[in-house]
Parts: structure tokens; C-alpha cells; sequence
């Protein structure tokens, strides 16, 4: 690996890109590093696994059992479990590089400093804005995909081709959120001050008539096209896990409700509404938790100019940008403690799930 | 994150064909849908705006760099101006905001190279464990189920600057590196893995597996013979929906990774938002990075569906 760096850097520095002669080289060797480290992966648990069924005796399920479960306990632990308590513990203190007393060498320095991260967040204008701004993405986007993906899913249940006008709208589930930000950001949204419009939305709306509107720097609606952007991505998602829970409505409560004389829409509203509600709960759960979590869309489209910066972000650049980690760590302990109602409500209907078994 | 279905709420594929002759039947449950004009007409409108904007990334990808900044691109197709050079220019020669920045094929690469590991290994985890919450009964069984099911929830943000500092030069030495990036992708899809497998192991019939524990096969064996051969849908569907969500990444990949192993969300986000002389490239290669999501998606949509029904979505 280290020859394949010292390689690259110097076919960089000449004129011209392209496939330079290193080029295949390089891919050959990382296409075998990946297979090499599925193989080894492989025939590791293959001959642990074998390994514990040699035991013999009682001491046998005890050790299956150890080897089973000990590979993602422990990646778990050391690897999720430990860095959210250190975060945790770093978002109370201050890092600064000082003079080591004795040596005189300067060295990373830790002091407690309590609330004071949070309290900036919470009163530095810039810094509230982003927060500010991820709540309404958290209340927002679950809203509107959830809501567009119901009605969807209801004007096209058991319609002609339902399939295929289902994969169309699903189909964004299968972009990037960087790709799906190319394409609102450069195409969808672009805006010239002079000239041909060459945004889609600008030149409908030059052929009605309206000025070009710059949609990015439209400051505080400019968030809201940013948020567009994710809905279009989760709609898919929330109509087709609805629609799904749509079919399971029996027929004959439906079919008696119009006997009564009830309309379509009285039917929806009494008797489709209430037989999904739990599902909307779901959905509207997991996109809440989505739209908190988001960064892509910001780095990629805006960068966070003109007020439309959020927590995760925000929390990217402070923690590997400007190297102020402590603040990062309270940003990201800020949109933690958005979920825990969440994380409650989701191990309760968990538990209710094991008891209904 | 995890969307546990009610249990009183039966989901299904199909739509449960119950009573009625089979033409008349057809004929109600045709009444029954919200026949309305406006219903069809909003369903249009939304087919539209999630299709339109995908097909006008296609057609910016074709316009060439002289001409993107000042022509709509229904204009050059109207000179007949339209190239797919962008798509060789992009691929083979260079990405970036320099003529000397690499190929988008390098990327195209690292994502492979990134994603394929990173599927294999949280799947074949996830399972083992999966069968032995579900299987194997021990002291702290539930407690620890019910721990990593709350870890699907926890923003990963949150364990970003302690992990990076694990797998860096000062430990583990692997950040920067393909392996540290196989091993953060890894422990954030595990929750996840192992909830979705588990929902689908525990519910294969408790018959089949106390006929083979009387025959006397161990743990070890019924795992090989049972379980894995049993639970290739459920596979399936994780593995394609950890496809998706690791070739589409790209926190993980910026956090962890460096310029050996970015994969093709990096420089195409870095490049989005610089409207420069090399603005045009970005379509091209905006399009290049979902042909493969997409030829996946279409081609397994079934599984994937299933795996979103069956318990699951992240984030």
C-alpha cells in the first residue's frame, strides 16, 4: 500500500490526469485487497465456528453461543456504545493545546468546562440558527413525505399499472442524497441573473412570465428547498410502506361503509385512517430520524450559506475542519437527545411486539 | 432506524382476494377506490415531479462545457449540439476543479472496493448473532436484544470523533484506509442486521429445529444447515438495502477515508456546489454514480421491498 500511495501522489502532480500508467495497477491491487479481506473474513468464522463445535460435552453450547454473539457485542461496544459516552464526556469539556509544565512540550489538554459548549450553541446566533433550522427539517419532512405518500398511495391503489407508477416514486430511494442534490441544486434550482434560464423551475417560470428567482439564497425559504429535496427522496419510501398497510384494510369494512352510504372520502377518514394509524406512526418515526440526521444534502448544495446550515453539518465541520471537537461533540449530544423520545417509543412498542408473540 | 410493525396490523403483498364472484368482485373493489378526477390528476402531477427531475439530469449531462453555462439544454438539443463526450471526459480523463484531478473511474473503484466488503461483513455478523438471540437462550438475552435495537436509533454522529480516533495512527492505524473504512461501515449497519435477521430467524418454525437438536446437531451445525439455507430472503434484503445505503454514503466515507479510498459521492459533492468552468461535469458524473443503485434497484426491487416491509429502514 504504502509504494501505491508514494505512486499516486507523484502521477498527480503532472500536467494531465487520465489513466496514467499506475492507474490499472492500483485498482487491481485494491479489487484484491477487498476480495482477500472477504475470503480471510470468511474462513476466520468458518474455522472459529467449526473450532467451538469440537468441544465436547456440556461446554460446547457455551462456547457456540460466546462465538456467535461476541463478534458484534464487542464491535458494538467498542465501537458505538464507548464512543457516544466519550462524546458524550468531551462535549463537558474544553481541548487546548498547552505547555506541558515539566518538559515544556505542548500537549492536548482536556479541562471540564460544564455546560459552556451548550451554552454557546444555544446563544451563538449562527450556531442556534443551525439548530433551529434542524428542527423544522424534524418536523417538516416526515410531514410532508409522509402526507404526499399516503395521498399517493391512495389515488393509486388498484389503479391501472399501479406497479409501475409505484416504482416511480420509489425510485428516488435508490439515489444518493448527494445525487439527488445535484440534481434540485444545479438543475432543478439553477438560476441565472442574466440570460437564458437554464433551471428547469426558472424557465417554466420565465414562460409564464415571473422574474428568475434565486431559490438557494432566499433566505429563510431557502431551507425549505433544501428540505424538498429529502422529501422527494422519502416519499417513496413512506407510500410504499402505507400502501402495504393500506391493502391489509379488510374489504368487508369498506364494502359495509358504502352500503351506509359513506363516500370515499368519509371512508377514507373513518375507516383507512384509523386501520394504519400505527403504520403513519412508524413512518413518520423513521423519517423524523432521517431528516435529523442529514448532512449530505447541506455539504453538497449550499455548504451552509445563507442561513441554511444544520446540527450535522455543522457538527462535521467544527469536529474535522476546524478541529474545535468538544463544540462538535455537543452538537452531536444535541441531536441525540432529539431521538430519545424516539428511542423510548420504539423500545416500548418493541416490548408490546415480544408480549403480543 | 427500526419501524416495528403492530402485530394486529397484517401487511401484505397482494391484495387479499376475499368473497364475491371473480368478475364481480373486481368490479366492487374498482368502486371502492377514490374515483375522482382530481385523484388522478394529483397522481399525475406527483409521477411527474419524481420522474421529471432525474430525466432533465440525463439531458444536462449531455450538454456540452462550452454551452452549459449560458444554454438550457433543450436549446443545444434544438442546435442538435448534444454530446455524450462529458461521460468520456468525466470517466477517463478527469474530475475536479483542475484538469489534473483524477478520473471519475478511480471512484467508481473505491466504491466497489468500499461497498462489497462492507456488505459481506455486518451480514454474516448480524446473522450469527441473530440466531443466537433468537435461539439460544441465555441470562441477558433480552436486555442486550433490546440495547442493540435502541443503537439503531442513535445518531451516528455521536460516535464519529472517538471512533476515528480509534482507528487512527494512534491505535489501530487503519483510518484513512480501506480497512477502516470496512470496519466503521461495519459496526454502523450491525444494529440494524441484526434486528432485521432477527425478526426473520425467530420465525422460522420451532419444530424444524428441536427435530434437528433431537437428532443431535449442535448449535454450530444447525446454523449451516438450517438457518443460513432458511434465511437467504431476509439475507437478500439486508444485503441489498446495505448496497444502497454504502454506495450512497457519504459521512462515513469522508470521516474515515482519505483520497486513496473516497468513493464517487465525495468529489461529485465537493464539485456541486462550485459553479465554476467545470460545473458541466458534474451531471455526468451525478449520473454515473446511480446507474449501478439503479440497475440494483430495479432488478431487486421485490427483495428490497420485502426488506423495508419486514422491519427496517436507516439512517
Amino acid at each position: 500500500m504504502v509504494s501505491t500511495e508514494g505512486l499516486q501522489s507523484v502521477s498527480r502532480v503532472l500536467p494531465t490526469a487520465g489513466l496514467d500508467g499506475d492507474f490499472w495497477s492500483t485498482q487491481g491491487q485494491n479489487l484484491l485487497l477487498a476480495t482477500v479481506a472477504v475470503v480471510v473474513f470468511i474462513t476466520i468464522v468458518l474455522l472459529i465456528m467449526y473450532g467451538a463445535d469440537l468441544v465436547k460435552g456440556r461446554g460446547r453450547d457455551k462456547v457456540t453461543l460466546i462465538v456467535l454473539i461476541s463478534p458484534v457485542l464487542l464491535l458494538l461496544g467498542i465501537g458505538l456504545v464507548y464512543p457516544a459516552l466519550d462524546t458524550t464526556w468531551l462535549s463537558f469539556n474544553d481541548v487546548a493545546n498547552e505547555p506541558d509544565p515539566a518538559t515544556g512540550i505542548y500537549t492536548t489538554v482536556m479541562q471540564f468546562i460544564g455546560l459552556e459548549n451548550y451554552r454557546f450553541a444555544f446563544t451563538d446566533p449562527s450556531t442556534l440558527r443551525t439548530v433551529l433550522n434542524t428542527f423544522v427539517w424534524m418536523v417538516v419532512v416526515p410531514l410532508l413525505s409522509t402526507g404526499t405518500g399516503l395521498a399517493y398511495a391512495v389515488f393509486i391503489d388498484r389503479a391501472k399499472g399501479e406497479k409501475i407508477l409505484k416504482s416511480l416514486v420509489f425510485m428516488p430511494m435508490a439515489i444518493s442524497l448527494v445525487g439527488a442534490s445535484v440534481i434540485w441544486g444545479n438543475i432543478m434550482y439553477d438560476y441565472n441573473q442574466v440570460g437564458e434560464q437554464t433551471g428547469i423551475l426558472n424557465a417554466l417560470g420565465a414562460m409564464v412570465g415571473l422574474e428568475p428567482y434565486n431559490f438557494l439564497a432566499d433566505n429563510p425559504w431557502n431551507t425549505l428547498w433544501l428540505i424538498v429535496i429529502l422529501v422527494w427522496i422519502q416519499t417513496g419510501f413512506a407510500m410504499v410502506i402505507l400502501s402495504a398497510a393500506i391493502k391489509g384494510v379488510p374489504v368487508e369494512m369498506n364494502e359495509a361503509a358504502s352500503l351506509d352510504g359513506a363516500n370515499a372520502w368519509q371512508r377514507f377518514w373513518s375507516i383507512t385512517i384509523p386501520s394504519i394509524r400505527s403504520t403513519i406512526v412508524v413512518v413518520l418515526t423513521t423519517i423524523t430520524i432521517m431528516a435529523l440526521k442529514v448532512y449530505d444534502i447541506v455539504r453538497t448544495v449550499t455548504q451552509g450559506r445563507d442561513s441554511t446550515d444544520v446540527v450535522a453539518n455543522r457538527m462535521y465541520v467544527l469536529s474535522f475542519v476546524e478541529g474545535r471537537e468538544p463544540l462538535g461533540a455537543a452538537l452531536a449530544v444535541i441531536l441525540f437527545v432529539f431521538v430519545i423520545p424516539i428511542v423510548i417509543y420504539n423500545v416500548r412498542s418493541l416490548n408490546k411486539v415480544k408480549e403480543n408473540r | 432506524m427500526s419501524v416495528t410493525m403492530p402485530p394486529q396490523q397484517p401487511v401484505k403483498d397482494k391484495d387479499p382476494k376475499k368473497g364475491g364472484g371473480p368478475g364481480k368482485g373486481a368490479a366492487k373493489r374498482a368502486k371502492q377506490r377514490l374515483t375522482s378526477p382530481w385523484a388522478t390528476a394529483a397522481a399525475i402531477v406527483i409521477a411527474l415531479l419524481w420522474t421529471i427531475p432525474t430525466i432533465a439530469l440525463f439531458m444536462n449531462s449531455l450538454v456540452p462545457g462550452d454551452r452549459y453555462r449560458t444554454d438550457a439544454w433543450w436549446t443545444v438539443l434544438a442546435d442538435g449540439d448534444l454530446t455524450f463526450g462529458n461521460f468520456n471526459q468525466v470517466l477517463f480523463d478527469s474530475f475536479g476543479d483542475n484538469s489534473t484531478a483524477p478520473p471519475l473511474l478511480e471512484y467508481v473503484f473505491n466504491s466497489i472496493v468500499v461497498t462489497v466488503p462492507a456488505v459481506v461483513f455486518p451480514v454474516v455478523l448480524g446473522l450469527m448473532a441473530a440466531y443466537a438471540f433468537a435461539w439460544i437462550p441465555f441470562r441477558g438475552s433480552n436486555f442486550l436484544f433490546v440495547l442493540i435495537f435502541a443503537l439503531q436509533v442513535v445518531p451516528l454522529q455521536l460516535a464519529l470523533i472517538p471512533l476515528l480516533r480509534l482507528l487512527g495512527p494512534e491505535n489501530l492505524g487503519v483510518a484513512g484506509q480501506f480497512p477502516g473504512v470496512w470496519i466503521a461501515h461495519t459496526i454502523f449497519a450491525l444494529p440494524l442486521s441484526v434486528f432485521l435477521l432477527h425478526n426473520f430467524v425467530s420465525h422460522i418454525p420451532r419444530e424444524v429445529l428441536e427435530a434437528a437438536r433431537v437428532d443431535g446437531a449442535s448449535h454450530t451445525q444447525m446454523f449451516f444447515r438450517i438457518i443460513i439455507p432458511l434465511s437467504l430472503p431476509a439475507v437478500a434484503s439486508l444485503a441489498i438495502f446495505q448496497f444502497l445505503w454504502v454506495w450512497n454514503d457519504l459521512l462515513v466515507s469522508a470521516v474515515f477515508g482519505s483520497a486513496n479510498t473516497y468513493p464517487l459521492t465525495y468529489p461529485i459533492s465537493n464539485l456541486a456546489g462550485d459553479y465554476g468552468q467545470y460545473a458541466y461535469l458534474v451531471p455526468p458524473a451525478a449520473f454515473i454514480s446511480m446507474i449501478i443503485p439503479l440497475v440494483v434497484f430495479f432488478s431487486l426491487q421485490r427483495y428490497f421491498v420485502r426488506g423495508l416491509l419486514a422491519g427496517s429502514s436507516k439512517g
